[in-house]
C-alpha cells in the first residue's frame, strides 16, 4: 500500500485497515506526517517529529491534528496568539487526553485565529491559513487550520472548537463536516478559553460516519469542568440512509437572500432541501422570531466573558512578557505586543459591556435575547425534528477582502451563532458546490440530540454525494503548483 | 461636641478545609514557595475551577450560627481587577447572591457572609514592604485560592475595645463551629474595619474611611481608637473626613493613606461562566445542622440557666470555650462546688496565672480546681491560703488538700483556735479596742492586722470580726 492509499482512507476505514493488518500505524503516521510537514497552506504550527507512544484502544494508531487552543503536556499550546508564543502546558486538555486513552497520535498543532476570534483565520499571530480549494481563499474560522488540515488530506480528522461557528462555518467553506455538540457534552478543561458560556468542542472530519466515531470519543462526564455532563446516550455510529417521517423546520430569518445569504449558497441550499424531501422528509417554512437578534447578543456575551478570560496574559507568570518600568506599564505593554487587533477590539467591547453603570443596557440585555433564542429553538423543536440553514451565507471568500471591516465579518456567523447561544448541536455537511467552490448544510437539533442529527447528515451525505477528496492535491503538497480560481477535477 | 464612633468589621476567614477552594490542592503550612499549586490555582490557560464542598457547608453552618438566610443557590461571579498575586486577573467571589445574608452575632448584626478564593501571598522586595516602592515582588501560590469566608457586619460596634471583644466572640463561634483555625497572627483571620463618627445623639451616618491591616486583635482596638481620634481632631479642626482606604502600621501606629491607584476599581461583576449555580439540596442543610456544636452564646445562656452564673461570668466562660470546658469538667469532678465561686476562680484567679494559654493545658485539673474552691467555701482555707495553693497547683499540679496541710495554709477556724489570739490582740491593742467598742469600726483593721500575722495569714477575716464585736459587746 503506498502513503497515497493510506491517506485516502477515512479515519474509520483507516481503523478497519489497521485492524486488518492492510496498514500500520507506524506508515499510516509516517505518510500523513510528511504531508503535514511539508503543507503549503499554513495549516499547521506545529507538527509532530514521530509519533509518541500509543495507547491500546479503539482508535489505536490513528493520528489527530489538534486545534492550537487545546494544552497538550510539553507541546506549543498557543492559542495563535503572540502572548503564548512557545508557550508549552505542563498539563494536557481532558478531550486530548480521552482521545489518547482512544489510541490516537498526535499528528500537529493546528493553526486558528488569535483565542478562537475570528471567522476567516486571517487573525493568527502565525499568518492566515490558505483555502485548499482556492489558495487566494480564506478556509473560515476560527478553526481555519483544522479544516484546512483535514480538506487537503493533510491529517484523517482534526478537533477543534466552536464559539460562535467556528467548526461550522471553516467545514462548510472547506467542504468537509463539522460538528459542534450540545454545550457541556465535551470537557472544556484544558482548553484555552474563548467565551466559556459558548466554547464546545467539536470534530472536523471527512465525513458524517468520522464525525460520530470522533465525537463519541471526546464526550464526556469530567469532574474537573463543572459545566461538562457527558451525553445521556453513547455516540452510535450512523446508518440511515431516509428521511422518511422526519419534519425539518426552515427558518425564514437564517435563509433567503434578504438575511444576506448568497444566490448560489441558497441555490445549493434549496437542492438539498428537494433531496432531503424525495428521501422522505417534510418540509415547512417557520420562524426564529429573535435569531436575527442573535448576532447583536453574541458580540456583546462573548467579548464580556474573553475580556475577563484573557485578562490572566499579563506578563506575570508565562508567555510573552515586555519590559515595564512599572507594574502598570508591564502588563500594558505586554497585552499592546502580544494581542493582535480582533483581541483588542474584543476585549475593549467586552470590557465597556460589563462597566459599571452599562451593566444592565449590555451584558443584562444580551442575556435575555440570549433566553429568549432558547426558547425560540425549544418551541421550534417541538413542532420539527431538525432545524436546517445554510450554514454560511457565503463561499470561501477572497484573503484579505473583510479583513478591515470587522462587521462585515461578523456577518459569517450569522447562520450558526443562534446555536451556540441555545446551547444546541449541529452539524454542517458539505452541500454541493457554487461558484466551483464548497457550501455547508446545516442541522440543528434539540439539546442532546446528537444520534439524530448524525443519522439524519448521514442520510443526506449519501444522497448528495460530495466529493472532497478533490481538495487533497491541493493541500500543499509540494508537488502540487498553487493555483487560484474553482478547483480542477483532481482525484488522488 | 460630643462625637459617636460607628464602626462595622470586614472579616476575612480561611476556611479549615482539606483543599482549596476551586482546586484539589492541599491548603498550606508553611510548605516551601510554590509546591501546594496546579494549573487551576496558578490560572494556567485552560484551567477551569470547581467548587469545594465542604467551604459551601462551613458556610452554612457559619450562616446557621449566626441565624442567617441562607441562600436557596450557590452563585458565583467574577471580580475582575489586574494585580500578580490574582494570577486569572479575576477573583471568584459572590456578588448579589451571598451565601448567607443577616443575621447577628451577640450585639452585631450581620450584613452577610459569602465564599470567594483567597490571592496569592506577595513578597516585595526593598524598605517600605509596600508594591510602588519595592525594587522586586515575588509571588508565592501556595495561598492562592484558599476558601475564605468574608463577614461584614452592620455597623452596630461603638469603640475599639467592643470591636475587640466581639473579635473574639467571631473567634470563639467559628473555632467550635470547626470552620477554622481562626489565627490572627498566621492570617487565618484578618479583619478591616468601616469606622465613621457622628455627634453623639444623632443618627446620620458620618463619611467611612476603610481601615486595613490591623493583624493582631491588640493592633484593631488601637487601629480603631486612632482611626477614631483622628476623625475627631479633624472635624473639630473644621476639616472633613474623606471616603478612603487607610492604612494602619502597628509599628509606628501611623495612619496612611493608601494609594488611589490601588483601589480605584470597577470590577465588572459578572456570573462566573466556568460554575453553574448549585442548588442548596435539603441534605446539605440537614448535614450542615447535623454538624453544629453548641455556640457561644447558647452555652453563655445555659450557663446562666443551669448554674445560676452571673451574665458576665457566663459569657466569660463560653465566649473562651477551654474556660468554659474546664469550668464544665470542674463542676462535674464535684457535686457539691458551687458554680458561681468556681466560675470566679476560674475567670479570675485562674486566668491571671495562665493567661491566654487553655488551662486544659496547665497542670491544674479540673477536679483539684473544684477541690480547691470546695476547701474556701467551707472556710477550710481562707482566699490568701488558697491562692498560695493555686500557686502551687498551677507550677507543680497535686492536690490541694495535701498542699494545704504541707504548707500549713489551712484555715484557723472556730473560736476555740481563734479566741487566744484574739484576746491577745485586744490587749496589744487597748485604744483600737476602746474605739471599736465605741462604736468606731475604723481601728479593726489593727486587729485584724495582728491576728493574721499571728496566724500566718490563716485566719478567715470575717469569723475573726465576729469574734471582735462578740468579744467586745458590739
Amino acid at each position: 500500500m503506498t502513503a497515497t492509499d493510506a491517506v485516502a482512507f477515512t479515519a474509520a476505514q483507516a481503523v478497519d485497515a489497521l485492524a486488518r493488518g492492510d496498514l500500520s500505524a507506524g506508515e499510516l503516521f509516517a505518510a500523513y506526517r510528511e504531508r503535514a510537514a511539508g503543507e503549503e497552506l499554513n495549516a499547521f504550527t506545529w507538527v509532530a517529529e514521530e509519533a509518541p507512544a500509543v495507547q491500546d484502544g479503539p482508535l489505536k494508531g490513528v493520528p489527530v491534528a489538534v486545534k492550537d487552543l487545546f494544552c497538550t503536556r510539553g507541546v506549543p499550546s498557543q492559542s495563535g496568539s503572540r502572548i503564548l508564543e512557545g508557550y508549552r502546558p505542563p498539563y494536557t486538555a481532558t478531550v486530548v487526553e480521552n482521545l489518547e486513552r482512544a489510541g490516537t497520535t498526535l499528528l500537529g498543532k493546528t493553526n486558528q485565529d488569535e483565542f478562537a476570534m475570528g471567522s476567516s483565520n486571517e487573525n493568527s499571530a502565525f499568518g492566515p491559513v490558505l483555502n485548499p480549494w482556492d489558495r487566494g481563499r480564506v478556509p473560515g474560522g476560527s478553526s481555519g487550520g483544522s479544516a484546512a488540515a483535514v480538506a487537503a488530506g493533510l491529517t484523517p480528522w482534526a478537533i477543534a472548537t466552536d464559539t460562535g461557528g467556528s467548526i461550522r462555518q471553516p467545514a462548510a467553506l472547506c467542504g468537509i463536516v463539522g460538528m459542534k455538540p450540545t454545550y457541556g457534552a465535551v470537557s472544556r478543561y484544558g482548553m484555552i478559553a474563548f467565551a466559556s458560556s459558548l466554547d464546545q468542542a467539536g470534530p472536523l472530519t471527512r465525513d458524517v460516519t468520522d464525525a460520530a466515531l470522533l465525537l463519541g470519543h471526546m464526550v464526556s462526564r469530567d469532574p474537573r469542568d463543572s459545566t461538562s455532563i457527558g451525553l445521556p446516550e453513547a455516540i452510535r455510529l450512523p446508518d440511515a440512509r431516509r428521511l422518511d417521517g422526519i419534519r425539518l423546520g426552515v427558518p425564514e430569518e437564517l435563509s433567503g437572500e434578504a438575511e444576506g445569504i448568497e444566490p448560489g449558497v441558497m441555490e445549493a441550499f434549496e437542492a438539498t432541501l428537494r433531496v432531503a424531501q424525495e428521501l422522505g422528509a417534510s418540509l415547512e417554512t417557520m420562524r426564529l422570531p429573535h435569531a436575527e437578534h442573535g448576532l447583536s447578543a453574541y458580540y456583546v456575551l462573548a467579548p464580556a466573558e474573553a475580556s475577563s478570560n484573557l485578562a490572566r496574559y499579563d506578563g506575570v507568570r508565562y508567555g510573552l512578557r515586555s519590559d515595564g518600568s512599572d507594574l502598570v506599564s508591564l502588563y500594558t505593554q505586554t497585552r499592546h505586543d502580544g494581542f493582535g487587533p480582533e483581541v483588542k477590539r474584543r476585549i475593549m467591547l467586552g470590557t465597556y459591556a460589563l462597566s459599571s453603570g452599562y451593566y444592565d443596557a449590555y451584558y443584562g440585555r444580551a442575556q435575555k435575547v440570549r433566553t429568549k433564542i432558547a426558547q425560540d429553538f425549544h418551541e421550534a423543536f417541538e413542532r420539527f425534528d431538525f432545524v436546517v440553514t445554510p450554514t454560511a451565507p457565503t463561499v470561501a471568500f477572497g484573503l484579505g477582502t473583510k479583513v478591515h471591516d470587522p462587521l462585515a465579518m461578523y456577518l459569517n456567523d450569522y447562520c450558526t451563532v443562534p446555536m451556540s447561544l441555545a446551547g444546541t448541536p449541529a452539524i454542517s455537511i458539505p452541500n454541493g458546490l457554487s461558484e466551483g467552490l464548497p457550501t455547508g448544510f446545516q442541522i440543528a437539533g434539540p439539546a442532546f440530540s446528537e444520534n439524530a442529527i448524525l443519522d439524519a447528515a448521514h442520510a443526506l451525505e449519501g444522497a448528495i454525494g460530495f466529493d472532497g477528496s478533490r481538495a487533497f492535491s491541493r493541500g500543499g503538497m509540494p508537488s502540487t503548483p498553487p493555483e487560484r480560481g474553482a478547483p480542477g477535477p483532481l482525484g488522488l | 461636641m460630643k462625637y459617636e464612633p460607628v464602626i462595622g468589621l470586614e472579616i476575612h476567614v480561611q476556611l479549615g478545609t482539606r483543599t482549596k477552594m476551586f482546586c484539589g490542592c492541599e491548603l498550606t503550612f508553611g510548605e516551601p514557595p510554590n509546591t501546594r499549586t496546579c494549573p487551576v490555582c496558578l490560572g494556567l490557560p485552560g484551567a477551569l475551577p470547581v467548587v469545594n464542598a465542604r467551604a459551601i457547608h462551613f458556610g452554612l453552618m457559619t450562616g446557621m450560627a449566626m441565624g442567617s438566610e441562607l441562600a436557596p443557590r450557590s452563585v458565583f461571579h467574577r471580580k475582575n481587577y489586574f494585580y500578580p498575586d490574582l494570577p486569572k486577573g479575576y477573583q471568584i467571589s459572590q456578588y448579589d447572591e451571598p451565601l448567607c445574608l443577616g443575621g447577628r452575632l451577640g450585639d452585631v448584626r450581620i450584613h452577610r457572609v459569602h465564599l470567594e478564593e483567597d490571592a496569592a501571598k506577595l513578597v516585595h522586595v526593598g524598605a517600605s514592604g509596600r508594591i510602588h516602592s519595592s525594587s522586586s515582588s515575588v509571588v508565592d501560590f501556595n495561598r492562592g485560592g484558599t476558601p475564605l469566608a468574608e463577614i461584614v457586619t452592620e455597623p452596630d460596634l461603638r469603640s475599639g475595645e467592643q470591636a475587640r471583644e466581639w473579635l473574639t466572640l467571631l473567634r470563639t463561634t467559628l473555632r467550635q463551629l470547626g470552620v477554622s483555625d481562626v489565627n490572627m497572627e498566621e492570617g487565618s483571620l484578618r479583619c478591616d474595619a468601616n469606622i465613621s463618627v457622628r455627634p453623639e445623639g444623632t443618627t446620620e451616618l458620618g463619611t467611612k474611611t476603610e481601615l486595613k491591616n490591623m493583624n493582631s486583635f491588640r493592633f484593631l482596638e488601637r487601629g480603631i481608637r486612632a482611626e477614631v481620634a483622628r476623625q475627631i481632631e479633624l472635624l473639630e479642626s473644621g476639616g472633613e473626613v474623606v471616603q478612603e482606604t487607610l492604612h494602619y502600621d502597628p509599628r509606628s501606629e501611623r495612619i496612611t493613606s493608601m494609594r488611589s491607584k490601588e483601589e480605584a476599581h470597577d470590577y465588572r461583576y459578572f456570573p462566573e461562566p466556568d460554575l453553574v449555580p448549585v442548588r442548596i439540596e435539603q441534605a446539605m442543610l440537614d448535614e450542615a445542622r447535623g454538624a453544629m456544636p453548641e455556640l457561644p452564646a447558647d452555652r453563655a445562656a445555659r450557663l446562666e440557666r443551669e448554674h445560676g452564673l452571673s451574665e458576665a461570668s457566663a459569657k466569660q466562660l463560653a465566649f473562651r470555650a477551654e474556660l468554659g470546658d474546664f469550668f464544665e469538667a470542674a463542676l462535674g469532678s464535684d457535686g457539691d462546688v458551687p458554680a458561681q465561686p468556681l466560675a470566679h476562680w476560674v475567670t479570675g484567679e485562674l486566668v491571671a496565672r495562665i493567661g491566654d494559654s487553655d488551662p486544659g493545658d496547665s497542670r491544674v485539673e479540673p477536679v483539684a480546681l473544684a477541690a480547691l474552691v470546695g476547701m474556701v467555701e467551707r472556710k477550710e482555707v481562707n482566699q490568701g491560703g488558697a491562692r498560695q495553693a493555686l500557686d502551687c497547683l498551677v507550677a507543680d499540679g497535686g492536690e490541694p488538700r495535701a498542699i494545704v496541710e504541707a504548707q500549713g495554709l489551712g484555715a484557723i477556724g472556730g473560736e476555740d483556735e481563734l479566741s487566744g489570739v484574739i484576746d491577745a490582740a485586744l490587749a496589744a491593742n487597748a485604744d483600737a479596742a476602746a474605739k471599736i467598742q465605741g462604736g468606731n469600726e475604723k481601728p479593726m483593721g489593727a486587729i485584724l492586722g495582728y491576728v493574721m500575722r499571728e496566724t500566718k495569714g490563716r485566719a478567715d477575716g470575717g469569723e475573726v470580726t465576729r469574734l471582735v464585736r462578740e468579744k467586745l459587746g458590739v
